[in-house]
């Protein structure tokens, strides 16, 4: 789950990790009054989407930059004006871009120097870690494989969490020195708390800048959050903005199922994560292209099949379709009758291959041969993904 | 032999009267496991009645544990309460605590992990199918199933089976028993970035099973737990290994399902985990399909 840069301000307020003032627009008249009570000298608006690359997009209506600098309340309305219900597209949004319906109003400020600064779950130790780096505003895994004596990495223990000593020794690594290394303490405890509390898997703040007068703050940050702790992070769970992300992403969790869509014809729809990724490779290997990762769990219902099928189809590139169930303990004549049951209510009219392994799996086989539907049946593996790699050729 | 567990091994369940417990737990008690307790918090005296079976409650592992000598146990309990669950089995001195709960967060697994250092008890899992060591009756009945994992697939016999992920490793012993292979013991460690058990760990203790003959290793992309028991078995394995990669055609930065399934940092990919196993002398099944196949062409 991603979070917009608004909301990752609105986490730093909440606390207390200095960052420039900011505010929310979702008209040219808030972004107007956001730039009028924030005032000062200098300000910048943003279009609030979750892609990279922004200052450098063009939206579609012609008008250049998702980031601008603004010297008036006035100015600021006019700029909101112009992004405010556009879609932009950058690098990272794909031709078709991302709709612009809220923009940041904030205090822009003079950076004297960047740095970079991550908490993050690392694997190996199995411990939270911070990695900084002097290197701030660059892609740090550049700098990772070029410089790897610029980077920093402190591990936090895993029940005292992150320790003021450890905070004085980063700063010092990175030459923060004299009042800046006690703002660089205050900073990174209270990123910590805030990375802790909130069930956090990454935030990457970068840049983390000294201002030209002398003050440390987080500029822009990246958030990834737990998914298995949203259960409790309602106030996490309430950030997500299921606009930025792919609908048809978002109806398969509604039903429990892990749908990921891609570019390929080949639809799958598989039991098990391990065996759906396995599945991809397979009709890659033989030729074919995945259109879609998707697990329906290890106890997948009727309805979660049915779900499965609608979402599948939803993709206009799909011109066939792999299921590959391992029943394990699941009754493959249920998951049969389900495929049935699916495909007639969606009237499927394109070739469906189905692999069913496992549990009763004699009487599933016989109930997908004596239904009305062509369904190709498979045996193993190899032999389900040639059959819908030919059948899409064909 | 087999590792972990063998026919006699005697588990109890955690979270045994629940919908999802109690279904897996009858499943054991009809592959012939032996199922002795299970706990349930305010359900202590009552029985878990399956056919012929009286399976007693206990409130508490430690009671469970000390009436009916139970020494390993199975985790079936929410995410919410996983984490306390393991811990309980810790604290109960069990042998092995297998944790079938998918969806335990990061922070609660950290703080296991870490306050199990110095434990004597495993853990398998989280986020994982279990174990299985077959038996030698009829659809390898008898043995000890632990976990979800459908028992009449595998087979007794001497290839040691570890992987991730569950529906893939059925797959793989299915070939396998299909092919005439039987399995000395099948591990499904889990999908979780934080897990208790490693490829690692499994394969040093393959390695140092008689009765197993050869390895198969099923791992995915993310992270590099398969690259390091990779590294270990160029040096130290004794015995053939057969391995898979899940997730070739998986895209970058996007969690598979599994949360420790994912390519970031350009870490991870199938490509190079791949790569790194062949380096150390891993024979690398090409496709899912063949990773029975594999590892029966390393026998001859």
């Amino acid at each position: 789950m991603n979070i917009h840069e608004y909301q990752a301000k609105e986490l730093f307020d909440q606390f207390g990790v200095a960052t420039p003032a900011g505010k929310v627009a979702h008209t040219p008249e808030e972004a107007r009054q956001a730039a009028e009570a924030i005032g000062g000298a200098g300000l910048v608006v943003k279009a609030q989407i979750h892609a990279g690359g922004r200052g450098k997009g063009t939206f579609k209506n012609g008008f250049k930059g998702g980031v601008h600098l603004v010297a008036t309340a006035d100015e600021a309305a006019d700029i909101a004006g112009k992004m405010l219900g556009q879609v932009l597209v950058t690098h990272q949004t794909g031709e078709e871009g991302k709709l612009v319906s809220k923009v940041l109003i904030a205090s822009s400020v003079d950076i004297a120097k960047e740095y970079y600064f991550a908490i993050l779950f690392d694997r190996a130790t199995s411990r939270h870690a911070i990695i900084a780096s002097t290197e701030g505003g660059m892609n740090i895994e550049e700098v990772a494989e070029k410089t790897p004596e610029k980077i920093i990495r402190e591990l936090i223990h895993p029940t005292l969490g992150l320790q003021p000593y450890q905070c004085r020794k980063i700063a010092a690594m990175l030459d923060l020195r004299g009042a800046l290394l006690n703002q660089a303490v205050k900073l990174f405890l209270a990123l910590y708390k805030l990375y802790i509390e909130r069930d956090c898997s990454l935030v990457e703040v970068n840049p983390l800048a000294v201002t030209t007068d002398g003050k440390l703050v987080a500029l822009d940050a990246k958030f990834n959050f737990d998914d298995s702790a949203l259960y409790r992070q309602k106030e996490v769970a309430a950030l997500r903005d299921t606009s930025e992300e792919d609908s048809r992403e978002v109806a398969a969790s509604e039903f429990g199922l892990n749908y990921i869509g891609l570019d390929g014809n080949i639809a799958c729809l598989v039991n098990g994560a391990g065996l759906a990724m396995s599945t991809m490779d397979i009709i890659k290997f033989y030729g074919g292209d995945p259109a879609n990762f998707l697990d329906v769990g290890g106890g997948a219902t009727k309805d979660q099949v049915s779900a499965a099928f609608k979402i599948i189809l939803g993709d206009p590139n799909v011109k066939g379709i792999l299921v590959n169930i391992f029943g394990g303990i699941m009754d493959c004549d249920v998951i049969a009758h389900g495929i049935i049951a699916a495909a007639e209510e969606t009237g499927l009219s394109i070739p469906l291959v189905v692999r069913l392994e496992g549990n009763n799996v004699d009487a599933g086989k016989k109930t997908l041969a004596d239904s009305t539907l062509s369904i190709i049946s498979a045996e193993g593996l190899a032999d389900a993904a040639q059959k819908i790699v030919a059948a899409v050729a064909a | 032999m087999s590792i972990l567990v063998d026919s006699n091994t005697r588990i109890l369940v955690q979270g045994i009267t629940g919908d999802f417990g109690s279904r897996h737990a009858r499943a054991s008690l009809d592959y012939g496991t032996q199922l002795v307790a299970g706990v349930t918090p305010g359900k202590g005296g009552q029985s878990f009645d399956h056919g012929s079976f009286r399976v007693p409650v206990y409130d508490t592992v430690a009671e469970a544990a000390r009436e009916t000598g139970a020494t390993v146990s199975v985790i079936f309990v929410p995410p919410p309460f996983a984490a306390d669950a393991i811990l309980e089995g810790v604290d109960a001195g069990l042998d092995l605590v297998v944790a079938i709960t998918e969806g335990i967060p990061v922070n609660d697994m950290i703080k296991v992990k870490a306050a199990m250092a110095h434990s004597k008890t495993r853990l398998i899992g989280p986020n994982c199918p279990g174990l299985v060591t077959p038996g030698t009756g009829e659809k390898s009945h008898g043995g000890c199933r632990i976990g979800i994992a459908p028992g009449y697939i595998h087979q007794r016999g001497t290839i040691g089976v570890v992987s991730r992920s569950g529906t893939l490793t059925y797959e793989a012993v299915w070939q396998l028993t299909t092919a005439g292979y039987g399995q000395s013991t099948c591990v499904g460690i889990g999908g979780d970035p934080v897990n208790g058990t490693s490829h690692l760990d499994v394969l040093k203790m393959f390695n140092d099973d008689p009765e197993t003959e050869a390895i198969i290793m099923i791992g995915e992309i993310g992270g590099d737990a398969e690259e390091t028991a990779a590294l270990w078995a160029k040096d130290h394995c004794k015995k053939p290994i057969a391995g898979f990669i899940a997730g070739a055609t998986a895209p970058p930065g996007r969690r598979m399902g599994h949360a420790g399934a994912i390519i970031s940092g350009g870490q991870g990919t199938a490509q190079a985990k791949k790569q790194t196993l062949r380096e150390c002398g891993i024979a690398v099944a090409e496709t899912p399909a063949e990773i029975g196949a594999t590892l029966i062409s390393l026998l001859k």
